[in-house]
């Protein structure tokens, strides 16, 4: 069944240092959909997900979030959408469940509503109480995703999510990921992890100097998900 | 979230942080107390000691200040916290007023403690009636460098050479609370030739400085923030 599209791109063109990052993109994304982005570096992968942020206006097409125009409602865009880029945002000197609070009592969440932001990613019992600082990579990249989910955003933007992990922490990241994808979270990756990243994708997407030049569909998941 | 339930919350989580790594005890304090007994190792004269005291604690609070808004910011900049904020669309002005919160607080406490080391180093004397002037300024004084010291560490974020390019920036825009918080002390303890009233109008300086900065600030410290992300 067709659903609204959470992300909706026709023939956009993205300005970064008067270059065009994105030059005539045109993509949409439906709620439930994990969409992998791929490509060279300099493709406009992080440029595709920084506008879909609502950090970039676009400067020509329409381009939408969540039904919301991204000329005319950015900031209304940026406290709906997670964007996870190479750093997780986190006080290192506070606790996981402190950062995981703080997040949440930005949007207002309730208690339950933090704790079962933990629950999803593991870190309810023996993490809950230890600092960031002591963290693993791994663990610190789960801690961030909580967080995302505790500030409720309805759309996940990560931006090469495995790097700098090691195996273990791969692994352990493909498995929330799988998780909070199964609570139809939408989410769009990149990713130069194919094999790993596309496992979990229902869609692939290639970027290529900044236009979206082919489109598949993921291999395990096996959900056929509408392209554009 | 309002802005305003922005503040409050960054502010919490600000003292909260600082209770954590206890940077004001264990670095900005001594380094505090050592600028004080430095200058009375270089001003060994009880009269002149006495009569500079004030100046002397408030010269030591705008250096003290330089670390505490460094580290207000470190915590921020360390895995992009500040920038992941902004991304959320979580309002400017409740950041800002929030880490100036903290940070005036902090500056308070610091404060404080300066000059009860002042009173012990250079026999400062206390008189009842400026109590209430010396509270004022104290108050009046920390909320402009709470507010100053916020904007210019947002600014100075993420540059390079921040360490070096905070004190640059930031000395020479505190100098009017360094004139009126001293000038303003000075006739809280009885000290030169200033008289209360005089005091006063001192602290009306320093609450137009906080107010003129707290106006600026909330309109510039998103943009400038977002800039320099």
């Amino acid at each position: 069944m067709e659903t609204d599209p959470v992300v909706q791109l026709v023939d956009v063109v993205a300005v970064l240092d008067r270059f065009p990052a994105l030059a005539g993109a045109t993509l949409t994304v439906r709620r439930g959909e994990i969409v992998l982005l791929t490509g060279p570096n300099g493709a406009g992968k992080t440029t595709l997900l920084r506008l879909c942020a609502g950090l970039l206006p676009p400067a020509r097409g329409t381009a939408s979030v969540l039904g919301l125009d991204l000329v005319e409602h950015r900031e209304a865009v940026r406290s709906r959408v997670g964007l996870l880029g190479h750093s997780n945002g986190l006080y290192t000197d506070l606790t996981v469940a402190e950062n995981v609070g703080f997040w949440g009592a930005t949007v207002g969440a309730s208690d339950d509503e933090i704790s079962g932001a933990l629950s999803r990613m593991a870190l309810a019992d023996r993490l809950r109480n230890v600092p960031v600082r002591k963290l693993s990579a791994g663990q610190r990249r789960r801690t961030a995703l909580a967080c995302l989910i505790a500030r409720r955003a309805e759309l996940w933007l990560l931006d090469e999510p495995h790097a700098g992990l090691d195996a273990a922490g791969r692994d352990e990241l493909d498995a929330v990921l799988r998780a909070a994808s199964s609570a139809a979270a939408t989410m769009i990756v990149a990713s130069h992890e194919l094999e790993r990243a596309g496992a979990l994708a229902t869609r692939i997407v290639e970027v290529a100097g900044g236009q979206i030049s082919s489109k598949g569909h993921g291999h395990i998941r096996g959900q056929e998900s509408g392209t554009t | 979230m309002t802005s305003f339930g922005v503040t409050k919350l960054v502010a919490a989580k600000d003292l909260r942080i600082e209770l954590r790594s206890r940077v004001l005890l264990n670095q900005v304090l001594p380094f505090a107390a050592i600028t004080m007994v430095l200058f009375a190792f270089a001003l060994d004269q009880d009269d002149l000691l006495v009569r500079v005291a004030p100046g002397l604690a408030w010269l030591a609070s705008l250096f003290s200040m330089l670390v505490v808004v460094q580290r207000s910011f470190a915590v921020e900049a360390g895995d992009g916290a500040l920038d992941a904020l902004r991304t959320a669309g979580v309002p400017a002005q409740g950041i800002y007023f929030g880490k100036a919160a903290a940070l005036a607080l902090q500056l308070l406490v610091l404060e404080t403690l300066l000059f009860l080391a002042a009173f012990v180093l250079y026999s400062s004397r206390f008189e009842g009636a400026g109590v209430v002037l010396l509270i004022t300024s104290a108050l009046a004084a920390s909320c402009g460098l709470g507010l100053v010291g916020t904007l210019y560490g947002g600014l100075t974020t993420g540059t390079k050479g921040r360490e070096s390019l905070l004190p640059l920036l930031l000395l020479p825009v505190v100098a009017p609370v360094l004139i009126g918080a001293t000038r303003a002390t000075e006739a809280a303890l009885g000290v030169g030739r200033i008289s209360m009233q005089e005091g006063w109008a001192w602290v009306a300086l320093l609450v137009t400085y906080a107010l003129l900065f707290g106006i600026g600030g909330s309109i510039g410290f998103g943009p400038l923030v977002d800039d320099t992300a």
